[in-house]
């Protein structure tokens, strides 16, 4: 398994379109993979989880990805979570 | 005929049907399944997906041509939500493991979601549920087989009523339909809806509490969006007063747009110089086309809300630059942050929250003095974005002379350490105060030697010199800026700061009323600042006015020991 600390750098933090954004990439992967905000964690494949995380602008996420692709799926989020979702 | 009242989410008047939307919260029956149709049942399941699929894919076509991009986007979310393992996985596998109906199924993973936004406590994140209810009201529906009454289906022009109105159907909804205006049992100045509203120009109440259940099918109602209220069945008179009020806006409307080229003078040709109040999301093209004589205040506490980071020095200078480049000849006065009082931020600040007296607290510049590389990000971002420029810096709730001496430490302080980056910035930026405590008031003739103008903040110093909170409902209705007090306050600030030959502006909504227009330029102010949708209204009342007669009524107005005095010395004016 690995993990990475992730920032959320866009202006509206995760509203819906991020999570679709996150979700679509995630649902990508083969490798289970959670997205965590102090202790709370969700399935980065749901959006709707993704929704309840509640992250403003300016929140550090811990990622996690365990399965055989878990390497490109961490950095696949890193990639957008770092482009502030295209937003 | 029963009047009720909401919180105003976009401005107008509309009279017409009310048109019902009615909300699905039939219960939900569990119902227990034989073995043998739990396979069936999945299927169903599977097909209200599928169905619902197609019905979102129409929907995104339509408000793609209609609305473009961005909005289709949130329907690709809701896409992703109807396609989300909690829907396509979990309830089929909810109906097998427990043999129930998919209804029961769907509303179970629902509402367990759902709960998990009660402990959201930013709004803006707990209203994102809403996009989750949409969908899943669509798919309940599509497994009854009820055909959804579309908003746009509608055959006359009528006011939609609603419990609570979501985002897909505010997306099917043109200024060209039939929706005159909307009023909801839910919502706030920040939800979807009122937004929407706004952004499409119709009248909208919100935050009604149960208007949906008062309201029957094509009763007659008056939303007015304005004061927030809806009157439903009103008295044929009461319709008649709306319709005037209705064209009376209408030819205000034009009668103002037609004085946006028109300089801000008396009727004798005394240039008054009228300003606007902003906030980091105003519409700066608006600003523009308003042809005004500056920015009075620009306000940046926004800037550190709904977020739990601190807005970096980077950031903040696009926004300042923004703002600055709009109209980079004209005088722009960026307040640094008041954060606090009803503007309290979650930016991580302790001992913000639960005050007791939050007016009298811990905000302005006592907050950022205890947090000064606070302060000094801001004034660096702004020092930065002013360069050549007419920006100035204003503090706000400076109280004693010691915070103004910290607060320009820590501007020089800013300034040497641009110096060092070699970055450019405004090295003569000037300075100014807000004068909103009245023990600043009292002390200005000692901050003169150390600041650049005067701001008045009326809004803060009339509650603080009267010990009336506004927002408290017991007392608001003794928050009164016509107070003599309060006159013979705005003399003295005015007066001292004249003697030393330096500058007053006002902003606060005084300067927006008739008769506190009227009174401050009588007393002398140099400048005025309203708020932007005032800006036309208050310059037709300069341009009505004479600023002779204004100056010659200065001593009947030092001299009223009532507030109903000034009703009397400008009437006529």
């Amino acid at each position: 398994m690995i993990k990475k600390d992730l920032k959320v750098i866009n202006k509206q933090g995760i509203h819906a379109r991020p999570a679709g954004l996150i979700s679509r990439t995630a649902s990508q992967f083969e490798s289970e993979i959670k997205l965590i905000k102090e202790g709370y964690e969700v399935n980065a494949k749901s959006i709707m989880g993704l929704l309840t995380l509640a992250a403003a602008c300016g929140s550090v996420i811990t990622a996690t990805a365990c399965g055989k692709d878990e390497k490109d799926a961490i950095e696949a989020l890193e990639k957008i979570f770092a482009a502030g979702f295209d937003e | 005929m029963i009047i009720k009242k909401g919180i105003g989410a976009n401005i107008g008047i509309a009279i017409g049907k009310a048109y019902l939307v009615k909300e699905d919260s039939v219960l939900i029956e569990k119902l227990d399944l034989p073995k043998d149709r739990i396979k069936p049942e999945i299927k169903r399941f599977k097909e209200a997906i599928a169905k619902t699929k197609e019905e979102l894919n129409v929907i995104r076509e339509q408000i793609l041509n209609s609305l473009g991009k961005n909005h289709a986007k949130l329907i690709d979310a809701h896409h992703m939500i109807l396609m989300d393992p909690l829907i396509t996985k979990e309830v089929p596998e909810h109906i097998a493991t427990f043999s129930v109906n998919a209804e029961f199924a769907l509303s179970e993973k629902i509402s367990a979601t759902i709960k998990k936004f009660e402990n959201i406590e930013d709004p803006f994140f707990a209203e994102r549920k809403n996009e989750i209810m949409d969908v899943a009201k669509r798919i309940m529906a599509n497994l009854s087989n009820e055909t959804k009454m579309e908003i746009k289906d509608l055959k006359e022009p009528s006011i939609i009523v609603a419990h609570n109105i979501y985002p897909s159907d505010t997306l099917q909804i043109r200024k060209s339909d039939k929706v005159m205006a909307f009023c909801m049992d839910m919502g706030s100045k920040s939800s979807h809806t009122a937004i929407f509203a706004q952004s499409i120009g119709i009248p909208a109440v919100v935050g009604l509490g149960d208007i949906s259940r008062i309201i029957k099918q094509g009763d007659m109602l008056i939303v007015n969006g304005e004061d927030g209220t809806v009157t439903i069945n009103p008295l044929p008179e009461m319709i008649e007063a709306a319709k005037a009020k209705m064209a009376e806006l209408k030819k205000k409307e034009s009668y103002l747009l037609k004085m946006k080229n028109l300089t801000t003078a008396t009727r004798d040709s005394r240039k008054i110089n009228l300003m606007v109040n902003l906030d980091p999301q105003d519409d700066l093209s608006e600003f523009k086309k308003n042809n005004t004589d500056g920015v009075g205040l620009f306000r940046t506490e926004f800037l550190y809300m709904n977020r739990n980071s601190i807005p970096n020095e980077q950031e903040q200078y696009e926004i300042y630059k923004k703002v600055l480049s709009c109209e980079p000849k004209l005088p722009v006065t960026i307040r640094t942050a008041d954060i606090g009082a009803d503007k309290a931020s979650n930016i991580g600040i302790k001992g913000i929250k639960n005050e007791e007296n939050p007016f009298m607290g811990f905000r302005g510049i006592r907050l950022f003095l205890k947090y000064p590389d606070l302060m000094k990000t801001q004034i660096k971002a702004i020092l930065r974005a002013a360069y050549e420029t007419q920006a100035q810096i204003m503090l706000p709730m400076v109280t004693s002379i010691g915070e103004l001496i910290t607060s320009k430490k820590i501007i020089s302080e800013a300034k040497n350490e641009l110096l060092s980056q070699g970055l450019e910035f405004k090295s003569d930026i000037p300075v100014g105060i807000m004068v909103e405590v009245p023990a600043a008031a009292l002390m200005l003739d000692q901050f003169l030697n150390e600041i650049d103008f005067v701001s008045i903040g009326t809004n803060d110093l009339v509650q603080y010199l009267l010990a009336v909170d506004r927002v408290n409902q017991y007392v608001s209705e003794l928050y009164d800026p016509y107070h003599p007090s309060v006159i013979r306050v705005l003399n003295l600030i005015i007066q001292t700061a004249h003697k030393k030959g330096k500058k007053v502006s006002v902003c606060g909504e005084m300067a927006s009323d008739t008769y506190g227009c009227a009174a401050l330029i009588t007393l002398g102010a140099d400048s005025l600042s309203v708020p932007l949708k005032m800006h036309l209204k208050v310059k037709e009342f300069i341009r009505n006015s004479s600023y002779e007669k204004l100056i010659s009524l200065r001593q009947r107005l030092l001299n009223i020991s009532d507030s109903q005095e000034i009703t009397e010395i400008f009437k006529g004016i």
